[in-house]
């Protein structure tokens, strides 16, 4: 029993509790994490008159609905009916079940479901995290196991503390070396996708090791691992390091003062040990990645900011050839041109892949003494980062560049809350999907980071934001 | 949940590699209650044109797909969102199964949750079938679960594969949950030997 293990086998095995004659396995959930979405698990639970096992154990957030305008007017704010019920519902729901945490839409600490818990600490290493939403692979960069269930299962969660699993294999992602200015995590996750493509990760939890991941803040590798999920795996982690534990240090929901040594001797014993194998491995320079952008309606339709849209007829693969057809056909361009020189009609900062605090200074920092030259909207992913922000003013430098300073939601990622893009509009977006009609029917996005959405905005086109640094 | 047993049924081709969720229900439809009726979500955008007029050339609009109940789809069928809705609507405008050579992993469990069979088979097959209901459009398809296997429009016989277990839920229509419960015993043991070894995450319901 002393075979060198990865950190997702020795997390994995721990949270066993039974299993099937199929291999599937009964798996136990630290936390869980729900917003608006699925009433359906609430609705079911109760008309089976079934019961939420651990209350305190599902945290619950409303963000998809919520309006990122006029916050001061609370419930009112809503206009559309149909979402106002849905931001009623959850809070219905939760007091039904018992379930105290509830960041409603007038909570201090509202915001976005991937965003808060680990304001909260919640997420921590050795978890397996559930949520109502793919993108719970966020927390993975605790050094967690978090991935998103359909609604079913998570009336699973809720009323059993279990869920039934396959178990993927591990497989490792290396970004060695040192990342170059202006190039940040959500580079770096795009320039995994391309290379290893939108169903690379099928079937796998990644590990993302390397001298580049290691660099990477806590921010940054939650933008890391939120999309994980875009390249087919259901959760990727980064190794606990003391950049965890100073984070986790004194949050709310992290282990206190009296606990703490024995949580961290634990922690520390979850790293992949020296020889583990892993059935895939993908290895990436670091120094090679450069600021990153979408031109296509699937996450491995990327390029390098400097380069060209690649002729669909140059790929081997007849289907992704197809796929890129459609793809420049539906977003309007043309191959061989370059990426810089699209022109964009919106920009949109935010969601949980990159609506944190860093992510705000880095746009920020572009931003800075230079003006909006197509309408660009800042939305905070929680009240807390908002407050902070504001405590460090940068509101006052998105307002003075012409930039709208909104309220926590999703906003403009997923066109929830009227925030969307007309048709045929193109944006350039921090959030995670450029899949057709994502932002509003018709819309066309190009994924990028924050940095590169602000030079997006004060330029009107997707620049190289080396050239504003 | 309704069982799952045998179907044999028309077709409609569907076959577009990573087709995600987004594009088989686009997201503002999934505030509605289920009771509103999920089949006129189903591809939405794409089956109907702004003005909410079908496209006549949409493959579900056209006459002889518009009673199948077996949708044939590209490799990683269903991926992006996680939402369960595109099941709802899949099923609620007649589906009971989808042919792929591959899902996400996402999709195939909330077709399993929902009673929706997800077959797979190898892509050369997957691709002659689409062929074959392309060719003669309303031609059926014929899906055998306890005997795992798939009959095409040209008559050949395919097997595939599938977890023992799920299969029995899909032939009884079992809940889930139930049978998790029938575990509770297990569970409560996991629990006190777990929170043993990590006390600070003790549930309240397990503090003395
Ligand atoms: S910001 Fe976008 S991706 Fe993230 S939880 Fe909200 S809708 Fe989902």
């Amino acid at each position: 029993m002393c075979a060198a293990m990865t950190m997702f086998d020795k997390i994995w095995d721990m949270h066993v509790v039974g299993e099937r004659e199929d291999g599937e396995q009964l798996m136990y959930v630290d936390y869980n994490v729900v917003s608006e979405g699925p009433f359906y698990a609430f609705n079911g639970l109760r008309q089976e008159g079934r019961g939420v096992r651990h209350p305190d154990k599902t945290l619950a957030m409303a963000d998809h609905y919520a309006p990122t305008t006029g916050r001061d007017r609370g419930i009112d704010s809503v206009a559309d009916p149909e979402a106002r019920v849905m931001i009623e519902q959850l809070a219905v729901n939760t007091a039904w079940a018992g379930i105290t945490r509830h960041y409603g839409l007038t909570h201090p600490q509202q915001g976005i479901m991937h965003v808060v818990p680990a304001e909260l600490g919640m997420p921590q290493p050795g978890m397996i995290i559930t949520g109502a939403d793919s993108h719970t692979s966020t927390n993975g960069a605790f050094g967690a196991c978090g991935f998103g269930l359909g609604a079913s299962q998570v009336k699973h969660v809720l009323a059993t503390q279990t869920i039934w699993l396959r178990k993927p294999k591990p497989m490792r992602v290396w970004v060695d070396g040192t990342l170059g200015g202006g190039v940040s995590a959500k580079d770096v996750i795009l320039a995994i996708i391309a290379r290893i493509g939108v169903g690379g990760g099928v079937g796998f939890a990644l590990e993302y090791a390397g001298s580049a991941i290691r660099g990477l803040s806590m921010e940054g590798r939650m933008t890391l691992c939120n999309m994980s999920i875009e390249a087919g795996a259901r959760m990727g982690m980064v190794a606990p390091d003391g950049k965890t534990f100073e984070h986790l240090r004194g949050r709310e929901l992290a282990p206190q003062a009296d606990e703490w040594a024995q949580a961290e001797k634990f922690w520390r014993s979850l790293l992949t040990d020296e020889g583990a194998q892993f059935p895939r491995e993908a290895r990436l320079q670091g120094d090679a990645i450069e600021p990153m952008a979408t031109w296509g309606t699937s996450l491995d339709e990327a390029g390098p900011v400097g380069g060209r849209i690649p002729d669909p007829g140059s790929f081997a693969d007849p289907g992704r050839r197809g796929r890129a057809e459609k793809a420049l056909a539906y977003m309007g361009l043309t191959p061989g041109m370059p990426i810089a020189d699209i022109q964009v009609d919106r920009v949109f900062i935010g969601s949980c892949t990159n609506a944190r605090l860093e992510d705000l200074r880095a746009a920020a920092k572009v931003a800075r003494g230079r003006k909006a030259r197509v309408p660009a909207m800042v939305v905070p992913g929680s009240m807390t980062v908002k407050r902070r922000a504001e405590e460090e003013g940068l509101h006052e430098v998105f307002l003075r560049a012409g930039f709208e300073w909104r309220d926590p939601g999703c906003s403009m990622c997923v066109s929830a809350n009227g925030d969307r893009l007309a048709p045929g509009e193109r944006s350039a977006s921090t959030s995670n999907r450029n899949f057709e009609g994502r932002q509003g029917r018709g819309s066309r996005t190009h994924i990028v980071s924050p940095a590169m959405a602000a030079a997006a905005a004060v330029s009107g086109r997707l620049a190289d934001v080396r050239d504003f640094l | 949940m309704e069982p799952f047993v045998s179907l044999t049924a028309v077709a409609a081709p569907y076959y577009f590699a990573d087709v995600d969720t987004d594009r088989i229900i686009p997201h503002r439809f999934l505030r509605k209650p289920l009771s509103a009726g999920y089949r006129n979500f189903l591809f939405h955008d794409e089956r109907l044109d702004a003005e909410g007029r079908e496209r006549p050339d949409f493959v579900l609009n056209r006459p002889p797909y518009r009673s199948a109940r077996i949708l044939v789809g590209g490799r990683n069928f269903g991926c992006g969102s996680a939402r369960e809705g595109a099941v709802y609507a899949l099923q609620d405008r007649g589906f009971r199964a989808v042919i792929a050579p591959g899902y996400a992993d996402f999709f195939r469990e909330n077709c399993m949750q929902n009673g929706v069979l997800p077959v797979v088979l190898d892509e050369s097959i997957v691709a002659a079938i689409a062929g074959q209901i392309q060719a003669s459009p309303g031609s059926t398809v014929a899906i055998d679960l306890p005997g795992q296997a798939v009959r095409a429009p040209d008559g050949t016989r395919h097997r595939f594969e599938i977890d023992p277990s799920r299969k029995e839920q899909l032939l009884r229509g079992l809940d889930d949950i139930g049978l998790t419960l029938q575990r509770t015993a297990a569970i409560d043991a996991f629990e006190s030997a777990y929170y043993r070894r990590v006390p600070w995450l003790r549930p309240v319901a397990l503090r003395q």
